[in-house]
């Protein structure tokens, strides 16, 4: 169950290659970040008949890293009216769990280094996805405390919107990683991907039956504050949402941050649902498959993120909440009732599944009859013009009575 | 329920996963953008850029000094001083000849009223507006850099983007623009040779004139012609 590194006691050997560990995935993860964005702009420039980035270097491949020297060389402003120590603070909020999240995901097999066993990931920690909860809701305080702290309406408003949608999408996101807990038995993310790796089938996604991945990408898509979810940073509301009177390296860190959680959740993902570096592998270079298809697996979960982006229209802030509390939370919930009676038994399972079908049948007939009300209202009584017309009555000077 | 019916046919959209249809599509799809600083898009006929000051075709500069271009300036962006011609060397057919000529791009908005004013069509404007100075004194043309070389081509500046066979193109606006602003004579040449170029033909507007292999014009029309006959089907009729 724990990190067979330490099971010998710690020595030179197992210090040094922990800290080997967190630097190239730290290194990894940066370069990463890099590729990410230069890979979003040109499949969204793909998908828009458009060239995209490519002046800096082959393809524009280095297109980011010029950004980011540019950023890094410009000047730091801070308004007047902020809240100084919380507004440096805030980057670093962000961008911490954004890195420290990637430590539990498992990135490749298991191998030997000079006697040690070696798990190719950062940390094992027995509570690793408990571990990943707390800190995705870390990762709100960046974007929570950046709007606050600047002193300034539209971060404000950013920021609020933020944490509204997140705590929302929070409860969708964390019952369906209940599921998945609920089938693999146990809280350490190795297990989780050991108990996928029997073979294609048993991926989480299929021993799931598929609907808690859909949710879990919708909610992580919600959490990550990306399109069609980006409600946080608006541009035609919001200027530039939370992070409007950020610039220079501070803006820089916000931009990582958010890149970096992009590929954290897709590298989550894969591991909670794609049998993380699961599959087919040869036998030269045995520790490099694992490595190879985790990486691939998630890559195309980032290019499906991208091709969200690409597709759809950002939503309007109530259908945010309500995509949220009425889809989202209601369907996640159910399925966590269902896949729990399957794990007592068949007949349990289909009775629970009955149950759940005949309340979201309830539910929807709910919702359905109170937007049909509220539609009644914003219309107005049927056949009788506008809403002014409506509400003559209410204006209008009753007639005083005669006297007498 | 009874309202349900007052309200108007849904319209046809595309849908949650039309989108997602339409935008993988895309990714096939020939890109629409020029590589501008690598390939430029052909300008059209009109176009004002930078002027020049043209020559005879015995290579007298037609500038007679008269100063009607700095007078109608809008932008007050002409300096120009007349001087008589020396009888042993005349520079201009006339009297008088342009002896200091100024232009300030920083002032001058290409309106081109200074080519309308030209008596002698001595100031006419290039297709080129890539150029950008990076002090104030650059930006001032002086006569020496308007007028057109021996070959009557522009002169070539170093902070100016010219590419091969872009000083063609100058004397568009005049070309493509009927004389006096008469319809009856678009089309027709009533201005004098130039120097490497002899009377250049015209360039018709909006007449079928157009000489479009002479003046390296290429019709937008022509350009997207195909695109737009794949895309929506039909003929798109070139000019």
């Amino acid at each position: 169950m724990t990190d067979p590194l330490f099971g010998n006691g710690v020595d030179l050997g197992v210090v040094v290659i922990a800290a080997v560990k967190v630097l190239v995935v730290f290194g990894v993860l940066l370069v990463a970040v890099m590729m990410m964005i230069w890979f979003e702009r040109k499949v969204i420039s793909d998908m828009q008949n458009r060239v995209g980035p490519n002046r800096a270097g082959p393809y524009g491949v280095l297109q980011t890293l010029a950004d980011g020297i540019k950023l890094f060389f410009k000047e730091d402003l801070m308004p007047d009216r902020a809240d100084r120590f919380v507004y440096k603070l805030a980057p670093y909020l962000a961008l911490v769990p954004a890195l420290l999240i990637f430590t539990i995901v498992p990135i490749g097999g298991v191998v030997t280094i000079a006697h040690h066993v070696v798990e190719l990931q950062v940390a094992d920690p027995p509570m690793g996805i408990l571990f990943l909860l707390a800190l995705s809701s870390v990762s709100v305080y960046g974007t929570m405390l950046a709007g606050w702290s600047s002193g300034s309406k539209y971060p404000l408003l950013g920021s609020i919107r933020a944490s509204a949608q997140m705590i929302s999408y929070e409860a969708a996101m964390g019952l369906t990683i209940a599921t998945v807990v609920i089938v693999t038995h146990s809280l350490s993310t190795r297990t989780i991907v050991d108990s996928q790796a029997i073979s294609f089938l048993h991926w989480n996604i299929f021993r799931l039956g598929i609907l808690p991945f859909p949710l879990f990408l919708i909610a992580v898509t919600a959490e990550l504050n990306r399109p069609p979810f980006d409600l946080t940073e608006g541009e035609q509301e919001l200027v530039g949402g939370f992070n409007t009177e950020y610039s220079a390296l501070r803006f820089a860190l916000f931009y990582l941050s958010e890149f970096m959680n992009t590929i954290t959740m897709s590298a989550v993902m894969v591991t909670l649902f794609f049998g993380g570096p699961d599959g087919p592998g040869f036998h030269f270079v045995r520790w490099l498959w694992p490595i190879l298809w985790f990486t691939g697996k998630t890559v195309v979960l980032l290019y499906g993120y991208v091709w969200i982006r690409a597709a759809l229209p950002r939503l309007r802030y109530d259908q945010l909440m309500s995509v949220g509390w009425k889809v989202l939370i209601p369907f996640s919930l159910g399925w966590l009732l269902v896949v729990a009676a399957f794990r007592i038994g068949v007949i349990w399972g289909l009775a629970v599944f009955v149950g759940a079908a005949i309340g979201a049948g309830g539910l929807w007939q709910a919702i359905r009859v109170a937007s049909a009300r509220r539609e009644a209202l914003d219309e107005g009584p049927p056949g009788g013009g506008d809403r002014t017309a409506a509400d003559a009555h209410l204006r209008a000077v009753p007639e005083p009575e005669g006297g007498g | 329920m009874a309202r349900k019916e007052q309200k108007p046919p849904k319209k046809r959209s595309l849908g949650f996963f039309g989108g997602f249809a339409l935008t993988l599509k895309q990714v096939g799809e020939p890109r629409v953008t020029t590589p501008y600083p690598d390939e430029k898009v052909a300008k059209p006929p009109r176009l004002h850029g930078r002027h020049v000051l043209n020559r005879y075709e015995d290579g007298m500069e037609k500038c007679i000094g008269c100063e009607l271009c700095a007078a109608v300036c809008p932008a007050d962006c002409i300096y120009v001083r007349g001087l008589d011609n020396p009888t042993d060397a005349p520079v201009s057919p006339g009297e008088r000849y342009g002896f200091v000529y100024e232009i300030n791009y920083l002032r001058c908005i290409h309106c081109d009223l200074c080519v309308e004013a030209c008596p002698t069509e001595a100031i006419t404007e290039s297709k080129m507006f890539e150029f950008s100075f990076t002090n104030r004194s650059d930006a001032i043309y002086t006569k020496h850099e308007l007028v057109v070389d021996e070959d009557g081509l522009p002169r070539h500046l170093p902070w100016e983007d010219w590419r091969p066979g872009e000083d063609q193109h100058s004397s568009g606006w005049m070309r493509a623009t009927s004389p006096s602003g008469a319809v009856e004579y678009e089309g027709t040449t009533q201005w004098s040779a130039e120097l490497g170029y002899g009377v250049r033909p015209p360039e018709g507007g909006q007449s079928g004139r157009r000489n479009d292999v002479a003046t390296g014009n290429i019709s937008i029309r022509e350009v997207e012609r195909d695109k737009i006959s794949r895309r929506f089907g039909g003929k798109v009729h070139g000019t």
